[in-house]
């Protein structure tokens, strides 16, 4: 049995061989079919992506500072927002849990030494380093101003940038998700360990799953309209030109096929992070199991006809647009669910505030103010007046910053331990996690403001009276990068000077903690044989508070 | 725990049986296939659209595709799949690896005609009578915008789906080779399977896109 | 999982070649059939008759050749889930393109709806 507190660098007395030590050099790594490296490699890709995407934001929100702009020519400030989106939606945001946490985990959790198709897991992964190499060539070499959306006939016919470059990127990048949706859809069905039912699966697995169908039945219709829009850009004749019949609005439907879904590919797997962490650091069981199980489904599911409500004001048919309006209201119930059921777990819990429970809170306020905003967007009469204006971009930052990204900082954190053996400071980490909820907010909170007063987005100039929200929020940019900053260096500082973490330094339930951290190349020595529940704490309660909701009887 | 005896050929240790590996391939192929389904699906969604909307001029632009072509060309797929068919039966039931082979090449015969039929017959004919919008095309006469919208669909799909036919090929190829050196059995023969369902779907494609090209609004 | 590596409880069907030179020759009828039938007037239901041997073809091939019809039913719900969407995505995206030029007229008791206009 492999001693899991063997300091990384010393000689282990006894065998300490875990995935990261069981072979070195550069090559171990770019060939890999461990699930746990090509989830590390995914990291260290997405983690530069991000950067990259995050200084074109603080490019952006130094610009904003004055009315007039204050950095750029109006040309370049329409390449900045688009690199951002492209960046960040295509090769931050959709890859960021999945491809880290999800690799990483998903076998741990299913009791299985790896994932159904590890060679395909490899090329997922260079597949999406190309697009992304692609994606930067283009933005270093004279970027793209099309909005991360790229409309026809603008990107078609008009624009004089490096659409068909950054298209191809995106479009490759789009195979890395297909392949790794495919692959955790097969890994769950058919390598669950015995007695691992589907209604014991840890929820994050349950969120994975539906994210998964998303990745397998969107992402090719992106694909294939990106394609159809490059072929259209070369031969200058296709099927979105009015000059031969063609619609453009035909392109943003296919184009929000995909792209509505995409965003709940990039809340479901935080919202099954955020399952994890409120059940660990409340310990307790989730309240209504089955119910935030098939919510992630009821998500994925619905997400995929609510598309029209982008489209609201783009010369769409009313009827459509009364079709979509309803549709996306049903969206919300099942984002609710989980936030009833978040709370509810809560509840008469043991909690603690180490920094991944502080995301998880925070996840749940800010989500829950993201998405109420959002009934403001699906309502058509509102939508007319809202749409266009940073009310949107309020919406969803709040959404997949406040959302996304804080679940997959808390995820991050939460099994640190877990993938490099040693724990970081956690002072360091919550100081962090309150910058980075006052940053964000700082930033975000005066653009529903700016929005609601009638701010148009995309625009590299604003009225005057707009300056002082727009000041605050580009302060708000500021600290909130300088949140994310810290993290890095002390996660980094801790693989080499952090203490030693044993297998469960949470006592939290699951499989993933029953193994040593970090844990050996096949994952377990035997492969266990599920007997409990997913969160199958001890009731400490039960006797004194036998009727209280959730807990269980025994 | 999996015995680390006898393991089959082709065994890989992320599973627990061979069972299970199978299954998981045969899945992940489908899954794959639904992908496609969806891909090919976006340019079927905006055909269905548009011939909607512009049915004369799809008719119109129907015509100019020649539907003898067409039909041999489903013809051929249609024997290709058969052929498929029996390469893999032949495995499963033990025969020798010559004998899988032959029904493997035959399939790449038949896939490369259907190629050659395209590229010869059709493509090579449109390129004179400039018909291929934004390579070769020709206003007037018949050659109308919404003529030009019709062939924007026909080259983009069956230029997509003879992409696909050639990527079979090379898939049949490397089966070819993997046949040649022992590879399967009737105890394994999963990569023949796997690309047995791609290949079916490469022909189920053609099957709708025959009608929904050549023969729209009826040839009388 | 109970079963132990290398021991192969459920071999897969074997297909008998008679089914398949069957199915073959109903494809290529099929084929033949929808030829003929663009040949004749038929009005709009050329397109119906088109369209219902094509997907005939379709079933076919999907049961035999690509062995469906002896397959679980986890395939058949991921094959029934791709038709699904695409579905979803053809029937959404009509219910836009196709209503453009529909026009909304008030009738009866939506007139009212300009007054209250009127008095706010």
């Amino acid at each position: 049995m492999s001693t899991a507190t063997a300091d990384l660098h010393d000689a282990p007395a006894e065998p300490g061989v875990n995935y990261l030590n069981a072979s070195y050099g550069i090559r171990s790594w770019l060939l890999t079919f461990d699930h746990k490296r090509i989830g590390l490699l995914y990291l260290a890709s997405i983690t530069i992506m991000f950067v990259v995407g995050g200084v074109a934001a603080m490019l952006m929100r130094i610009h904003l500072i004055e009315p007039q702009g204050a950095l750029f020519e109006p040309e370049t400030y329409n390449k900045m927002f688009s690199t951002h989106g492209i960046i960040m939606v295509f090769f931050f945001l959709v890859p960021s849990i999945p491809a880290t946490l999800g690799n990483f985990l998903i076998p741990l959790m299913i009791g299985a030494r790896d994932v159904a198709f590890p060679k395909l897991n490899l090329m997922s992964w260079y597949i999406f380093i190309t697009g992304a190499a692609l994606a930067l060539y283009a933005t270093l070499s004279g970027g793209v101003d099309t909005g991360w959306t790229f409309y026809p006939p603008y990107s078609s016919h008009y624009s004089a940038t490096n659409v068909t470059i950054v298209a191809l990127g995106v479009f490759v990048a789009g195979f890395s998700s297909i392949l790794t949706g495919l692959n955790f859809i097969v890994t769950i069905h058919k390598m669950r360990a015995p007695g691992m039912t589907w209604f014991r699966l840890p929820l994050f697995i349950w969120a994975m799953y539906a994210t998964s169908l998303i990745f397998v039945l969107g992402t090719p219709v992106i694909a294939i309209t990106l394609f159809l829009l490059g072929l259209e850009r070369v031969l200058h004749v296709g099927i979105f030109d009015p000059a031969v019949g063609g619609d453009p609005l035909l392109f943003q439907h296919l184009f929000w096929f995909y792209s509505h879904p995409a965003v709940y590919i990039m809340i479901l797997p935080g919202m099954g992070v955020v399952s994890e962490l409120i059940t660990a650091f409340s310990r307790k069981k989730i309240f209504g199991y089955s119910f935030v199980a098939f919510s992630s489904l009821s998500i994925a599911v619905i997400s995929f006809i609510v598309w029209g409500h982008h489209m609201f004001v783009t010369g769409q048919s009313i009827y459509a647009g009364l079709v979509f309006s309803v549709l996306s209201f049903l969206v919300a119930i099942p984002s609710a669910v989980k936030v009833f059921n978040w709370t509810a777990t809560l509840y008469r819990g043991s909690i603690s505030y180490e920094a991944p429970m502080l995301y998880a809170l925070g996840f749940i306020g800010l989500f829950t103010i993201g998405g109420l905003t959002g009934l403001f967007l699906a309502s058509l009469a509102t939508d007319v007046h809202l749409n266009g204006t940073y009310f949107i971009v309020a919406h969803f930052h709040y959404i997949m910053v406040g959302g996304a990204v804080m679940a997959y900082l808390g995820g991050i954190h939460y099994w640190w331990p877990k993938i490099s053996g040693r724990m970081y400071p956690d002072l360091w980490a919550r100081i962090s996690a309150a910058i980075i909820f006052l940053g964000f907010n700082l930033t975000f909170f005066p653009q529903f403001m700016l929005g609601y007063l009638g701010m148009p987005r995309r625009y590299a100039v604003y009225p005057a009276e707009f300056q002082v929200l727009n000041v605050m929020s580009s302060a708000g940019a500021s600290i909130l990068g300088i949140g994310y900053v810290i993290p890095l260096v002390y996660l980094i500082w801790s693989m080499r000077y952090g203490p030693v973490a044993g297998p469960n330094p949470w006592k939290a339930k699951g499989l993933e903690w029953t193994i040593p951290s970090p844990p050996p190349t096949e994952n377990f020595e035997e492969i266990p044989i599920v007997t409990e529940d997913a969160y199958n704490y001890p009731v400490a309660e039960a006797h004194k508070y036998p009727d209280a909701p959730g807990v269980a009887r025994v | 725990m999996a015995a680390h005896g006898a393991h089959p050929p082709g065994f890989a240790h992320q599973f627990e049986t061979v069972t299970q590996q199978r299954e998981a391939g045969t899945l992940g192929m489908w899954v794959f296939l639904v992908t496609e389904i969806l891909f090919f699906g976006g340019m079927f969604t905006s055909y269905i659209i548009y011939r909607s909307l512009h049915l004369q001029s799809f008719i119109q632009g129907s015509h100019e595709l020649i539907v003898r072509y067409g039909a041999t060309n489903t013809a051929v797929l249609i024997f290709s799949s058969l052929t498929m068919a029996l390469a893999i039966r032949t495995a499963q039931t033990g025969k020798s690896k010559g004998q899988i082979i032959f029904w493997l090449i035959l399939t790449m015969i038949l896939g490369a005609s259907f190629i050659a039929i395209k590229l010869r017959f059709e493509w090579y004919r449109d390129y004179v009578e400039g018909l291929i919008p934004g390579v070769s095309w020709l206003d007037g006469g018949t050659h109308t915008p919404g003529v030009k919208m019709f062939m924007c669909f026909y080259f983009f799909m069956t230029g997509l789906h003879a992409l696909h036919m050639v990527v079979g090929l090379g898939i049949l190829t490397v089966l070819v080779i993997m046949t040649a050196r022992n590879k399967f059995s009737s105890q394994y023969y999963a990569p023949l399977e796997i690309s047995g369902l791609y290949w079916h779907f490469v022909d189920i494609v053609w099957i709708f896109l025959f009608p929904l090209l050549y023969l729209i609004g009826g040839r009388y | 999982m109970s079963e132990h590596a290398g021991h192969d409880s459920d071999t897969p069907h074997v297909v008998p070649i008679t089914t398949y030179v069957l199915v073959f020759l109903a494809l290529m009828l099929g084929t033949a059939l929808t030829t003929w039938v663009a040949y004749i007037d038929l009005g709009r239901w050329n397109t119906v008759a088109a369209l219902t041997i094509a997907v005939i073809k379709m079933t076919l091939v999907v049961l035999f050749f690509m062995h469906v019809k002896y397959a679980t039913g986890l395939t058949r719900i991921v094959i029934l889930a791709g038709f699904f969407w695409l579905g979803i995505m053809i029937t959404l995206s009509c219910s836009d393109e196709l209503t453009r030029r529909w026009e909304i007229v008030p009738q009866g008791w939506q007139m009212i709806v300009p007054l209250f206009s009127r008095l706010f």
